[in-house]
């Protein structure tokens, strides 16, 4: 330009340089947010089902003596059904069976899958009550029983609840994966509307997601107590749902939930209610936690999370811990009582 | 229907707890007064006759802004028939109305200028978070919510507010703030999310007033 007479000035000195330092920095910056292990992960953060994916890999590679990553099936939409098996050894011994995320705008439920994970491997070995568990059971979790709509509460609406099941000859999309099971199917306390949020499917069990924790737990055989974690209301609830009828346990579920509720209440002062589901909540058939207890799964359990309304299903993330913290001392409770009683 | 003493922890005396708490919010809520239902500590059902039934209460109501409780007796009567009306509900809880006057003047002012009226969907966000400057709006939503919920409940509803869809101030010549919105209400017994467009005023003096609510329908997919 110079040789041509063409007057310029340099605004930028060596744009290669620029690029090279924005380059560093936007690698830097997409390491910062993505962790490497457990001890870095974000427990007072909602997380992507990927990010869930990732928490439940590293866990188990990092404890490879203690946690395994199952697959036990696969959504509708073909994502794997992951359960973390927490085992210190033994051959099909009795067992917890915990669930989080079967309606996908729970997002609590999840995240406290996640830090009861993580508590689970901490405190093996240090709390004497969870120790004492894991020495002669296992504990099987599934954070997230439904991927599919879980993926939709971030992708397109948060207030999504069912999976993404296509029904056929209707525009409307989902079954409500705690209306499926085989207990009182199809009978009062569900819809056979599929465009309800309590359709309860063609058949009991029709849901991929349903029957893989079906099969799973009638093959193992051995399992002792089913929970269930749901969003919100602040509840523990046990069987039954379906009918008035009391379990025939119900006095001692009473007991015991009454004592877990205190546990829970004694850490942040959260007041939870606590009965059968159909005196305490509405009747609802073809609930997991009905099914599981005419198995001959005597403590089976539903909490429902905080909060009471405030907030609902929209619950700030500052209170996952605190939420995961308190809900933990209930959960602990449960096991104990499930571990002593060798049924 | 259980007639009689209720048991304060099943489900029939909290859904007519609930419709108190609505009320409440309906009368006192602003910007910087919400109720929340805190506990059942006892109810009585009755028949009236074929007309309805009556529920005598008594709750603890929690004014949340102040994180102040209080002892409230209440009345809610859920009328038969076709087609349904809305139920009639009697309570007082005086000792909670704490003086927001200053608050609500400073905010009243802020945005009766109309010089950038506000606009802002989903509050709370996903994660379950609402900025700072818009925590009064999120109250004065939820008590013009009220308005909705209050209307609709029966004794096979428990409404909560699930989210703001939307809100958008409009420009007006009167001497209140004027909202257009669309609300989100989460039903706990049919689990469904309705969605409600909802027009309203307020203002400190005037308090909440409710010009136009109409359902719309849900997208299915």
């Amino acid at each position: 330009m110079e040789s041509k007479d063409i007057s310029y000035f340099t605004m930028v000195d060596d744009l290669q340089a620029v690029l090279d330092e924005e380059q560093k920095e936007m690698e830097l910056s997409a390491c910062a947010q993505k962790p490497l292990n457990t001890e870095s992960f974000n427990y007072s953060r909602y997380h992507t089902l990927s990010e869930i994916y990732s928490f439940q890999d590293m866990l188990a590679a990092e404890n490879p003596n203690l946690v395994t990553n199952l697959v036990i099936g696969q959504s509708y939409k073909g994502r794997p059904l992951n359960v973390l098996k927490f085992s210190t050894g033994g051959t099909n011994r009795r067992a917890i069976w915990i669930d989080t995320g079967i309606h996908a705008r729970e997002w609590i439920t999840p995240a406290s899958g996640i830090w009861f994970a993580k508590k689970i491997v901490t405190d093996y070995g240090r709390d004497p009550i969870l120790t004492d568990i894991l020495n002669s059971m296992d504990i099987f979790l599934e954070i997230v029983i439904n991927p599919d709509g879980y993926e939709y509460t971030h992708s397109t609406n948060r207030l999504w609840r069912k999976n993404r099941k296509l029904n056929p000859r209707t525009n409307c999309v989902g079954v409500d994966l705690n209306r499926n099971w085989d207990s009182g199917f199809g009978t009062r306390g569900a819809s056979s509307n599929p465009c309800s949020e309590t359709y309860h499917g063609p058949r009991a069990h029709s849901e991929s997601e349903v029957k893989s924790i079906m099969d799973f737990v009638k093959t193992h055989g051995n399992i002792k107590a089913f929970i269930s974690i749901h969003s919100y209301s602040q509840l523990l609830m046990y069987p039954y749902g379906y009918t008035r009828n009391p379990a025939k346990d119900q006095a001692e579920l009473d007991r015991l939930a009454r004592k877990a509720v205190t546990d829970l209440g004694s850490l942040y002062g959260t007041h939870y209610r606590y009965g059968s589901i159909i005196s305490t909540i509405y009747q609802s058939s073809g609930g997991s936690i009905d099914w599981a207890y005419d198995q001959g799964i005597k403590y089976s359990y539903t909490f429902e999370l905080r909060d009471t309304g405030r907030h609902g299903f929209l619950l700030p993330s500052s209170q996952i811990v605190p939420t995961s913290e308190e809900t933990w001392l209930a959960l602990r409770t449960i096991m104990d009582h499930t571990l002593k009683d060798p049924y | 229907m259980a007639t009689g003493e209720l048991n304060p922890n099943h489900f029939p005396a909290r859904r007519a707890a609930k419709v108190v708490q609505h009320y409440l919010n309906t009368r006192y809520g602003s910007p910087y007064r919400l109720f929340g239902l805190e506990e059942v500590l006892s109810a009585t059902a009755e028949d009236v006759d074929d007309t309805g039934r009556r529920y005598h209460l008594q709750i603890s109501a929690h004014e949340i802004i102040s994180n102040r409780k209080q002892k409230c007796s209440a009345e809610v009567f859920f009328p038969r028939g076709e087609p349904t009306q809305p139920a009639e509900v009697k309570a007082s809880c005086e000792e909670l109305l704490q003086n927001t006057t200053a608050q609500e003047e400073a905010l009243y002012q802020r945005y009766k200028g109309n010089h950038s009226l506000l606009s802002a969907q989903y509050i709370p966000d996903s994660q379950g978070n609402i900025e700072p400057d818009m925590m009064p709006f999120w109250h004065l939503s939820i008590a013009a919510s009220s308005f909705i919920m209050l209307n609709e409940s029966t004794e096979n509803t428990l409404y909560n507010m699930a989210q703001v869809a939307q809100i958008t101030q409009l420009e007006t010549e009167s001497d209140e703030l004027k909202f257009d919105s669309l609300m989100l209400l989460h039903d706990m017994v049919s689990q469904e999310i309705l969605h409600w467009k909802l027009l309203f005023t307020w203002s400190p003096a005037g308090g909440v007033k409710v010009q136009q609510m109409k359902q719309i329908p849900k997208p299915h997919h």
